[in-house]
């Protein structure tokens, strides 16, 4: 039965990770990502439950922090063109392609 | 097979067709927009299940807790990324898909 929920899981970032390769704008990357990101939490815990050594749920907690730190830098690169807040050295915001 | 083992393989046997479910949604929508709601399905109640079908097989135990961790995590980390997603998407200019754009000027 975990196997199960593991291969669900592993066709759900399959799927996630055709849409971030072909996905048309720069936001629909980052959505799938962002799924891709949450479906490993998903996976990492329910393979700690397969392979009965539930230390791996520490991995799994960290991996949740990571992927939304990573999605929201990800999203001010996007939109600010850099890291910084101040106004005086702020850059052109990079030329997304909308479609 | 008892009751609580039950209910757990049915949690995570629905979570796992959710999450199919949302990576075959964000194929099939026209837009990002759309898209947005397919990733949110998948986000949140697909989580919250296999968390609670986990949970359910743990019992009381430390690794229930690191498990409420995960979930307490996800509950409030993905919609806030969701909503910034939406809100840069908006900020930068991508127009949601009308439809009149995908069905033609039907006038």
């Amino acid at each position: 039965m975990f196997i199960a929920v593991s291969v669900a899981i592993l066709v759900t970032m399959g799927l996630a990770l055709a849409r971030a390769l072909m996905g048309p704008t720069v936001y629909d990357r980052i959505a799938a990502i962002n799924m891709f990101g949450t479906k490993t939490v998903l996976l990492i815990a329910v393979l700690a439950f397969l392979s009965g050594r539930t230390d791996l749920l520490d991995i799994a907690l960290v991996y949740a922090l990571i992927n939304f730190i990573s999605v929201v830098a990800v999203l001010r690169l996007v939109e600010h063109g850099n890291f910084h807040s101040s106004e005086k050295d702020k850059a052109e915001p990079l030329k997304v392609d909308h479609q | 097979m008892s009751v609580i083992e039950f209910l757990s393989w049915v949690c995570l046997l629905s979570g796992g067709l959710l999450g199919v479910v949302g990576g075959i949604g964000i194929h099939r929508f026209p837009d990002f927009y759309t898209r947005q709601h397919a990733v949110g399905i998948t986000d949140t109640l697909c989580a919250i299940l296999i968390l609670l079908g986990l949970g359910l097989q743990a019992g009381m135990s430390f690794a229930a807790f690191k498990l409420v961790m995960i979930f307490m995590f996800l509950f409030l980390t993905s919609p806030t990324a969701s909503h910034a997603l939406a809100n840069a998407a908006m900020h930068g200019g991508l127009k949601p898909k009308l439809d009149k754009d995908t069905c033609g000027d039907k006038s």
